[in-house]
């Protein structure tokens, strides 16, 4: 079956179906990234003070993987634009790149970011206990400082079996900065490149803390948003590559000594969905690792 | 609206394009760079941004916002071609505006206490 008006605009429309359809598609994806981000204000604008975590994230590789999306971006229009020219090897070259690019950030996010938080530990200890953990929290330095108030300790977890046996009754974890020198003015504000964590050890009772898990997205609802967000960018970030994969390998190819602007005008489509992944990727990035 | 824009330039589908269809996206290459520079740019002041302090958390988010905002714009305006595109693309994104417009209105009335506030 010939599908028609896949190079030729349609009379009625005025343009080829393509570009109707990716339009409609992405217009159905701003209600399901509108939905979660109006959810992620509700969430946020819901939290108490000093319940929404800063400087959690690793900002220069957040800055790096946005750069490579904005690079990737531009790789993907030159890419068109080589085959509206009619330069093959060019388009090649651009694609391969673009699909490169995509590789990189899902490689950086699935091996580097989330593991790092997979393994990082936080104990949000009990309102009634704050008192006793003022050496790693300094809840008196921040409110003279009018800083949030810090209920978290936040490190490395040396005993694991802590998390799942009940004849244990600490956690061992050697502390972030933040809570190894609270009162240092160098922990009240986050910063570009993370500190190094500390060598020094807390033991937290198990009975003073109300929640401690590793950065899980049940651990908090920042956690709980960051990772639904940024899965479902991942997963369409995996989408793209996958599409510009069929439109590089020799399938392209075909299409193109078939019939070159309708590969121009699938790549054309296949670039507007990636445009708009790099889109939503302009906000996730400043909402969630900056502020 | 320019009406006149390169993708909706006839080219022989099957044969090489027309050498003014071939220059209009050639005149086009360099703009691209040119907005990919400026996006890695705003980048680095977003970050940067991030860091002064504005008075308020809300402040820093509205800055934070305004700059993605207009980054996004120019995603969308140039890369996506929404600066010269046909109308019908515009009427299905009027309707998205309007929709997830009021989405987020709804979460506003979620949050939105006559009661108590």
């Amino acid at each position: 079956m010939e599908i028609p008006y896949t190079v030729t605009a349609r009379p009625d429309t005025g343009l080829w179906n393509a570009k109707v359809g990716i339009w409609l598609f992405l217009a159905s994806e701003v209600m399901l990234f509108g939905g979660l981000f109006s959810a992620y204000v509700f969430l946020r604008l819901d939290a108490s003070p000093g319940d929404w975590p800063h400087g959690l994230l690793n900002v220069p590789v957040g800055t790096m993987n946005t750069a490579i999306l904005i690079a990737s971006s531009v790789t993907v229009v030159l890419a068109w634009a080589a085959l509206k020219m009619r330069q093959f090897a060019r388009y090649k070259i651009y694609m391969g790149f673009t699909i490169l690019c995509g590789v990189i950030f899902l490689a950086v996010k699935l091996s580097y970011e989330w593991p790092d938080k997979f393994s990082h530990f936080g104990a949000k200890i009990r309102e009634d206990r704050l008192e006793k953990y003022e050496e790693f929290l300094g809840n008196k330095h921040a409110s003279e400082k009018g800083l949030a108030p810090r209920r978290e300790i936040t490190g490395h977890l040396h005993n694991h079996e802590a998390l799942h046996d009940a004849s244990v009754h600490e956690y061992e974890v050697q502390l972030d900065q933040v809570n190894a020198a609270p009162t240092d003015p160098q922990s009240d504000r986050p910063h570009f490149w993370p500190l190094k964590r500390s060598e020094k050890i807390a033991h937290i009772e198990k009975e003073d803390v109300e929640l401690a898990t590793m950065f899980l997205p049940k651990h908090n609802t920042f956690f709980a948003t960051y990772f639904t967000i940024t899965g479902l960018h991942g997963l369409h970030v995996l989408g793209g590559v996958l599409v510009f994969l069929y439109l590089w390998l020799p399938m392209g190819t075909r299409l193109y000594r078939r019939n070159p602007e309708h590969l121009a005008n699938r790549v054309e489509v296949a670039g507007l969905f990636w445009h708009f992944v790099d889109l939503v990727w302009i906000f996730v990035f400043p909402l969630f690792y900056l502020l | 609206m320019d009406e006149s824009h390169h993708d909706t330039v006839a080219i022989d589908p099957h044969g090489a394009p027309d050498d003014h269809a071939t220059h209009n996206v050639a005149k086009h290459v360099r703009k691209y760079l040119l907005i990919g520079a400026i996006l890695v740019t705003f980048t680095a002041i977003t970050v940067w941004l991030s860091y002064v302090d504005f008075g308020t958390q809300k402040a820093n988010i509205t800055v934070a916002m305004l700059v993605a905002t207009f980054k996004a714009g120019l995603v969308a305006a140039i890369f996506m071609h929404l600066s010269s595109e046909k109308k019908l693309i515009y009427r299905i994104l009027i309707f998205t505006a309007f929709f997830v417009l009021g989405l987020f209105f709804l979460t506003y009335l979620a949050w939105y206490d006559p009661v108590t506030r």
